[in-house]
């Protein structure tokens, strides 16, 4: 039987949790390594071998060390396809090219406001950084109209990809878990139908639940 | 039916589709969006890309938008034609690593630096100088990393030409026509590696196309 994987770096980081989201999903057994990150660790030559950008997470699987959370899940869902939540992902050509797509939008449009936002509601007031006003001021604004072309799509489809929960709403858990909480952003969801019906629904996973819990004892 | 890209051809992101094509020897119609003239933001447009960005693609009944999801689109379900774009097994997992790398850390940065230093004249607008200086410090970092991965590897993703190379060619082509220049031309493997890629025979097709223009 294989070794566990390993994961590195702290529940409480949203590219942390996002791939823990995915290995529960996926029923992979992991080992969840610390990262000592006010200590400077992730910066450290040690750990700058697995992960050259001085960033969590980084991850392990036999002889294999790869970095970036979006590319460990696809990996995991590869590697594991028969195991788990099978419509995570999928090997089919046009099931998933609609969940790149949307992945790609998650990474490119979703990700940009959500994670300023995130730093600047949620962490910087914990490490005693003055918060910019200007940013989430205009970061509210695109994730505002982000918000309302996801609600469009919802309209149509029950998730982003089509009729299953996929990698591609799993990639939006970690930063809007912390938009709705600790950054009291949660009427710019719940004041869209389609988007509340769906956040409502990703949210309540079991997966995504044993997250949380996670943050929480960390 | 012959595949359709939807967008301009001054557009990185257009380009990165073409790019793929080309490599791939697959037909495609380029359909022009008229982006001065906002036709990107109307609403037959925004049909194909609810996001109202360029490009938008069309196989047959499939409809995509977002360059690097319509490149993995193309690599994967025709694998089989023209140069292998992706790999199989183990080695696909480092080439998705340095894709990642390119849309989150190489391409923040770099196309700040297209928009100050090559679009904004274009468009007769004027460059912040502490943008670009605090972007060049950025690439700086990620073009360091790239040096220590190119020391260890022929190309991003491993001892092949994949996508992980092939994302990097519009913006990195931009960037080589402005000052930024010098901070690849100051690292040895990494300037030595986008000579490689740039000297791309499809490349040179999607650059004979942006000249046309």
């Amino acid at each position: 039987m294989a070794a566990p994987v390993k994961v590195y770096g702290p529940p409480l980081s949203t590219a942390v949790s996002r791939v823990l989201a995915c290995l529960l999903e996926k029923d992979v057994e992991f080992q969840l390594v610390p990262v000592n990150m006010a200590k400077g660790e992730h910066k450290k030559p040690d750990y700058l071998k697995i992960q050259p950008f001085g960033q969590v997470p980084a991850f392990q699987d036999e002889s294999i060390t790869i970095f970036e959370s979006r590319a460990i899940c696809r990996y995991i869902c590869e590697k594991h396809a028969d195991k788990g939540n099978k419509s995570l992902y999928s090997t089919n050509p046009l099931v998933k090219a609609s969940i790149e797509q949307w992945l790609e939008a998650e990474g490119q449009s979703y990700n940009p406001p959500s994670s300023t936002l995130v730093f600047q509601l949620a962490f910087a007031p914990r490490v005693n950084i003055k918060q910019d006003e200007a940013q989430i001021k205009l970061n509210d604004q695109k994730l505002s109209k982000v918000l309302d072309i996801y609600d469009q799509r919802l309209e149509s489809s029950r998730f982003l990809a089509g009729d299953e929960f996929t990698l591609a709403d799993l990639s939006h858990l970690p930063n809007t878990h912390y938009l709705v909480t600790v950054g009291n952003r949660g009427e710019a969801f719940s004041s869209r139908k389609n988007v509340d019906r769906w956040w409502n629904e990703i949210s309540s996973r079991d997966s995504w639940k044993k997250v949380v819990e996670m943050q929480k004892s960390k | 039916m012959v595949m359709k890209v939807y967008g301009a051809v001054l557009s990185t992101a257009v380009q990165r589709v073409l790019a793929a094509l080309y490599e791939k020897d697959l037909e495609f119609e380029l359909v022009p969006v008229d982006m001065r003239a906002g036709e990107h933001k109307q609403e037959h447009f925004l049909a194909l890309n609810p996001f109202g960005q360029v490009p938008a693609f069309e196989d047959g009944d499939l409809q995509l938008f977002e360059s690097r999801a319509i490149t993995q689109y193309i690599a994967f379900a025709y694998k089989d034609k023209g140069t292998p774009l992706l790999c199989e097994g183990k080695p696909m997992a480092t080439v998705s690593v340095w894709m990642e790398v390119e849309a989150h850390q190489f391409d923040t940065a770099a196309s700040k630096l297209q928009w100050e230093l090559m679009f904004k004249s274009i468009f007769g607008m004027a460059t912040d100088a502490a943008v670009v200086e605090e972007n060049e410090a950025k690439l700086s970092k990620v073009l360091d990393v790239y040096e220590a991965r190119l020391s260890q590897s022929k190309y991003m993703g491993g001892d092949c030409f994949t996508l992980a190379d092939l994302h990097h060619l519009p913006v990195l082509t931009n960037l080589m026509g402005t000052t930024v220049k010098k901070l690849f031309d100051a690292r040895p493997k990494v300037s030595a590696w986008a000579a490689d890629i740039m000297a791309r025979p499809a490349w040179a097709k999607v650059l004979a196309m942006k000249n046309q223009q």
